[in-house]
């Protein structure tokens, strides 16, 4: 397949070790305080950093992330894209690292479509934004999207239950990386780390050379160092969002993190 | 079943497309872990539509068990009382569990069983569809989980019981209003945990392709039995044919074989009745056609009331089965078509209604219908004293006692 030029994004897995992927949500506890969580994540070591946008019905979020997000709306009346567009704007200008991580916005559809599309995708180039995640929308249901997010990577996702034609499908589509869900059901942590997981990254690294990033269900520095022996990348989310009302501990948090990811394969 | 009238081609109303669209609306707007289930899903609802004994299966069933087919019965006292000249009510409140629902469980049931299921999963609002999936699931020996808002667990007590004692596990479902929306998207969830082994029964025309034109399939049995008895009974000119939407599954499978069967210049007005709650100027209704804007929520494109930033709006109604924010996408694509049109119900308006065919025929309706006997008086109106309208009543309202007590009826 021809290749695409490296992006940020991409980049950001090609250190020569395996990257940590952050998420965290806008707004939550509040807009300062998102953005707090976003310079303390990056001083703490993250290498991409995966903003959630505030939505009334996460299909695809377990309960933390849910709950922060109906925190976000409340501390700020309407608090949706444009506004985590804002905090990642703000971040970019003032990361307080000399090389921030990229960041990756996860919305899900319709806040995008509300939004506009082509105009959604002009805001995130201003603000600096690396790629987008959107959960629902599957690379079929992608066209519109696609033709206006030039310099936005689109990231889509693969599952434990994508059989050989779409997995062709996500990873032709995907740009920058490819998400791996590692297990069925919504994200959040869980006891142990699904064990079909690294068969799977096994299967898209057949299809694409993009970097692979696993996640649903990371929440320990055990867990993301085991997933960081298979992938190129972690992505841990409500473990971090449980921290993000209180930046330093977070910062901590994302320092072992980052630690264990890094040094994986190492130890 | 349907293919006694096969339409010309400039009269045919070919919709969805082969991706689920109906015009713009409808489509694949989910994760990618239950991608695949939906492709599966599709393939074999193709392939059991075209087997004979699937159908057969389903005609037996739906004979034998639910009763059919319900009859159309001609409402002479309501027909006066409304000033209209002639009334027929399609009498789905006389299915077994009492409601339209169980037309389109049997069918999916049947589908998940073929397809190796053992368990089914439901979402449910005033608790009719969930009653209707526990029954069909005791019936073919299926795990059953329904998925209900608590405010719903609170408003249907009944059912909730019912539920339970036909042997399936009702998960109460707190987050956002505790209605129906919040119970289709824990169904999801759930769904997107379990697809393994697990089929979504959906209760309406709405969800993910191949959701909408399935359970419309399922449904249109309504509307293909309605057009046969007005010929057996040589009822001649109908000038309109009335239905509640909430999802709109009653409505679509009423409506449907007549955008179907019957060419445009014969075709009778199609009206939808949508909740309007404590009325449409408010920010408490459930009108997603009248009041919303086009976006995607569980899955698919339609018409949705939706806030600046693009989230669902809590929706209301008095009848739990009408209280969702969106409808179903056919519905949409009818709307903006202009082959359906779609009025608004208030509560009060809705409970007057419930009230007056209570009297006048002594058939207690369901709450829900009673949103599309309500446009009666209008339609009469509109139409003068002799024209001919069909309602369905899509279900009984032996559920909704406590609902009418509370309002004030019969007291």
């Amino acid at each position: 397949m021809p290749e695409r030029a490296t992006s940020r994004l991409t980049a950001a897995f090609r250190r020569g070790r395996p990257a940590l992927v952050a998420y965290l949500m806008a707004g939550y506890p509040d807009r300062a305080g998102s953005l707090a969580a976003l310079r303390a994540t990056a001083a703490a070591g993250a290498d991409v950093i995966e903003l959630g946008v505030p939505y009334g019905d996460p299909l695809a979020d377990g309960p933390v992330i849910a709950e922060a997000a109906r925190v976000a709306r409340e501390a700020e009346t309407g608090f949706g894209l444009a506004h985590a567009l804002q905090v990642a704007e703000a971040f970019g200008r003032d990361p307080g690292v000399e090389e921030p991580p990229p960041v990756v916005v996860m919305t899900y559809l319709n806040p995008l479509m509300r939004f506009g599309l082509a105009r959604a995708a002009e805001r995130m180039r201003e603000a600096g934004v690396a790629g987008v995640i959107v959960p629902d929308m599957p690379p079929e249901a992608a066209a519109p999207w696609l033709a206006v997010a030039d310099g936005v990577d689109t990231v889509f996702l693969a599952a434990p239950t994508s059989t050989p034609e779409r997995l062709a499908v996500v990873t032709s589509a995907s740009a920058g990386f490819v998400y791996c869900v590692s297990s069925l059901g919504v994200t959040g942590e869980r006891a142990e780390v699904a064990a079909g997981v690294g068969e799977l990254v096994g299967r898209i690294r057949e299809r694409t050379g993009l970097p692979v990033a696993v996640g649903f269900g990371v929440g320990s520095a055990e867990q993301a160092a085991e997933v960081a022996r298979i992938a190129d990348g972690v992505i841990v989310g409500s473990a971090l969002v449980r921290r993000q009302d209180d930046a330093a501990r977070l910062g901590a948090f994302v320092a072992q993190l980052a630690e264990a990811v890094h040094g994986a394969r190492s130890a | 079943m349907s293919d006694v009238l096969l339409p010309s081609a400039e009269m045919a109303y070919a919709s969805p497309d082969a991706s689920g669209f109906f015009g713009p609306y409808g489509g694949t707007f989910v994760p990618e872990t239950v991608m695949p289930a939906l492709a599966e899903l599709s393939a074999a609802y193709d392939e059991a539509s075209a087997d004979p004994a699937f159908r057969e299966e389903l005609a037996y069933l739906l004979g034998d068990y639910v009763g059919r087919p319900s009859p159309l019965y001609r409402a002479d006292r309501l027909a006066g009382a409304v000033g209209l000249g002639r009334v027929y009510l399609k009498r789905e409140d006389l299915n077994h569990t009492g409601a339209h629902k169980i037309n389109n469980t049997i069918g999916q049931c049947l589908l998940a069983r073929r397809m190796g299921k053992r368990r089914v999963i439901a979402e449910t609002g005033a608790g009719q569809h969930g009653v209707a999936t526990a029954t069909t699931a005791a019936l073919m020996g299926l795990e059953c989980a329904v998925f209900m808002g608590t405010e719903d667990i609170r408003r249907q007590a009944l059912n909730v019981y019912k539920m339970r004692l036909l042997g399936a596990e009702v998960v109460g479902v707190d987050e956002g209003s505790a209605t129906l929306a919040d119970a289709v998207t824990a169904a999801l969830r759930h769904w997107v945990e379990r697809v393994d082994d697990t089929f979504y029964v959906i209760g309406s025309a709405v969800g993910p392709h191949p959701y909408p034109v399935m359970v419309r399939d399922f449904q249109s049995v309504i509307g293909t039995e309605t057009l046969a008895q007005l010929a057996e009974k040589d009822v001649g000119h109908v000038d309109a044919v009335v239905a509640c939407v909430g999802g709109g599954s009653n409505a679509i499978g009423m409506f449907y074989p007549f955008l179907r069967d019957v060419p445009e210049g014969e075709r009778p007005l199609l009206v939808g009745a949508e909740a309007a709650g404590l009325g449409i100027e408010t920010p408490r209704h459930g009108a997603a056609l009248t009041k919303g804007s086009p976006g995607v929520m569980h899955g698919f494109y339609s018409y949705l009331l939706q806030d600046e930033a693009g989230n669902p709006l809590e929706a209301y109604s008095i009848s739990a089965g009408l209280d969702y924010p969106g409808v179903g996408p056919e519905h949409s694509h009818l709307k903006d078509a202009g082959l359906v049109r779609y009025d608004a119900v208030s509560d009060a308006e809705a409970l007057e209604a419930f009230a007056l065919l209570t009297h006048t025929e002594g058939i207690i309706p369901a709450i829900e219908s009673s949103h599309a006997l309500a446009l009666l008086p209008r339609l009469a109106a509109e139409l003068g004293p002799d024209a001919t309208v069909v309602v369905n009543v899509s279900g009984r309202g032996d559920k909704d006692m406590d609902i009418v007590r509370e309002a004030g009826l019969g007291a």
